[in-house]
């Protein structure tokens, strides 16, 4: 029963490396990937279902007993992600054979996408902190194989530096692992949380819990560690970009709540610190992206005012902050993922990813326009979408704890979210018939967009559904003893 | 003797970081090498380094080696093995395309 945990980080490995038999066979390819990534979509919801009706589920791999092997742990937060994965995934693969380009599909671009798949899977279900460093290289393997795809002069150049700023953090990561080793013992997470709330949070338990942070923090594209992510989201394909945009950062994202609501809890000095991050985050992503006219750098700027809302989540700590938190890390990736694979169809259709030489594409792509328009909506946050329905919830929280800048600092860049992507929509769509475009074929590129939309939607309009489940989620991630007792069976 | 390995991975460290602020990119590809040498170094006394203790836990047997920083380390030595190998790749294909080797004219400046 609990050996159900792995499929979802199994059925893509094994699909990565058949896939790889195949790809120069593209027909086969491409419909072994669309089966494999139903097949593990359906898996993952029904790994979901079990969570949140029979609780949480633990495997202990090779039947060693929790503190020696290592666990996979099913929890509430992490299906909701690993589900949630799945369905952007499984809409990307199916606009792949559209928006990427044969040559590129050929060289692995389906087992790469299955390898990243399988890694960020592997990083939220792990319960041990040195697998998760593992996880994590699986990942950024995948990810460094699919940045360079296609290999143009400024791809290889962005992917160098992004490839040496995830190794640099990776190497700070393992490092980290091992001097908590030295000071705890062990490096199962629940073992971990037990031993630190044992020996109180020490001096040097600071220092690892700040250098931790550090790590994720670079990885999500936090304040002021962003420099690295912008430039290099922009240079793959769309699809990656999409692909990108949803789970990388949200990977470092999750490790950071994981880290902070198990291990080392939040207190006021460490929430302080983060709303302060939080917040610069907000403003600065936000004024990053008001600042180019280039439309995928736009796209990428605004991944980090959003990883800025999650984190103020899980600065808070109460019950409406890790909720809000979680519903927007949710509502956020599959957002995201609409989003960059519109601007890659724009980009596709229009030949042009500057703002200025836009214009009048309505008239060409009506479809296309009013998907660009409700995503803009939804991830802005207008009532009754999903963006709302989170940072209702972080606001409300905030009110709770009494941070009221915050609050003033989350809506403005909210306002400017929205006019920073409304300017796509305004400059790019409106504007009078241009005689010498010649348009493109966009057919069956804006079904998968649709289904993604169609889930934000639901999110938001269907809140009363999904609501008690996050809810769960945050009272869940409120008492680390669960998470605890869940794993080493006390 | 822990403390000795301790100052010798600091170095590692100290030229690692030093040969990543470089410009040249081989320069670069080397002090990543050199930072995750520091950091197996490093796992490796953590676990405390002794001679000639075997790795078991029976009764009456106090003193043992640590085995799992051996198992970390290992896994750790593969990761950035491969990881060194698709950097040495990639530079060598970025100095190809990009007609040089100086992060400074790797820049980039086209939407600024």
């Amino acid at each position: 029963m609990s050996n159900l945990v792995v499929l979802p980080i199994i059925i893509p490995l094994l699909a990565g490396i058949i896939i790889a038999f195949f790809h120069k066979k593209l027909p086969i390819a491409r419909a072994l990937s669309k089966i494999f990534i139903v097949i593990n979509l359906i898996v993952a919801a029904y790994v979901t279902y079990l969570v949140f009706t029979n609780g949480m589920i633990v495997l202990e791999t090779g039947s060693w007993q929790a503190p020696y092997g290592i666990v996979f742990v099913a929890d509430p937060l992490s299906v909701i992600l690993v589900l949630t994965t799945n369905i952007l995934t499984t809409a990307c693969l199916f606009i792949a054979p559209k928006l990427v380009s044969d040559v590129r599909e050929k060289y692995y671009f389906y087992t790469f996408t299955f390898l990243l798949v399988s890694g960020v899977s592997g990083a939220f279900l792990t319960g041990d902190l040195f697998n998760l460093f593992v996880f994590f290289e699986v990942l950024l393997m995948a990810s460094y194989g699919l940045i360079v795809l296609g290999g143009g002069k400024v791809q290889l150049r962005e992917s160098l530096k992004y490839l040496l700023i995830n190794l640099f953090s990776s190497i700070i990561f393992v490092t980290t692992v091992a001097f908590l080793y030295a000071v705890v013992g062990t490096v199962n997470m629940a073992h971990i949380a037990e031993r630190v709330q044992e020996v109180e949070q020490t001096g040097v338990l600071t220092t690892i819990g700040i250098v931790l942070f550090f790590v994720f923090a670079t990885k999500a594209a936090l304040f002021p560690l962003y420099y690295w992510m912008p430039k290099s989201y922009t240079v793959p394909n769309p699809v990656v970009s999409a692909l990108f945009g949803a789970l990388l950062t949200k990977v470092g994202i999750y490790s950071i709540m994981r880290i902070y609501t198990l291990i080392f809890v939040t207190d006021e000095l460490t929430s302080k610190f983060f709303i302060i991050i939080a917040g610069l985050s907000m403003l600065f992503g936000v004024i990053g992206a008001l600042s180019t006219n280039d439309i995928k750098l736009l796209m990428s700027y605004n991944v980090i005012p959003s990883i800025g809302f999650i984190l103020l989540g899980i600065a808070l700590a109460n019950e409406n902050g890790l909720g809000g938190a979680t519903y927007y890390l949710m509502h956020d990736m599959i957002i995201k993922t609409a989003l960059f694979l519109i601007i890659g169809v724009i980009v596709y259709a229009a030949g042009t990813a500057d703002l200025r030489k836009l214009g009048g594409l309505i008239h060409y792509y009506p479809g296309l326009g009013w998907s660009l328009f409700i995503a803009t909506v939804v991830l802005a946050g207008i009532p009754p979408l999903s963006g709302f329905i989170g940072k209702l919830l972080l606001l409300r929280g905030s009110v709770e704890n009494g941070e009221i800048i915050i609050i003033i600092v989350a809506l403005l860049s909210s306002l400017l979210i929205l006019y920073s992507v409304m300017k796509i929509f305004i400059q790019g769509f409106w504007g009078e018939k241009d005689a010498s475009f010649k348009p493109v074929s966009i057919r069956g590129m804006l079904a998968p967009i649709i289904g993604l939309l169609a889930v934000s939607v639901f999110l938001g309009i269907g809140a009363e559904f999904v609501y008690p489940y996050i809810n769960e989620v945050a009272v869940y991630l409120l008492d680390p003893e669960i998470y605890i007792q869940a794993v080493l069976k006390e | 003797m822990e403390i000795i390995i301790c100052i010798l991975a600091g170095i590692l460290f100290a030229t690692g970081v030093y040969n990543i602020l470089q410009k040249q990119l081989l320069r670069i590809a080397i002090g990543t090498g050199l930072i995750s040498h520091a950091a197996h170094l490093f796992i490796l006394t953590m676990g405390k380094l002794k001679r000639g203790q075997p790795p078991i836990i029976e009764e009456g047997i106090t003193n043992y080696t640590d085995p799992l920083p051996h198992a970390l380390i290992l896994t750790s030595i593969v990761i950035s093995f491969g990881v060194t190998s698709v950097v040495l790749v990639l530079a060598y294909r970025t100095i190809n395309e990009n007609k040089t080797d100086n992060m400074d004219q790797l820049r980039g400046n086209e939407y600024e």
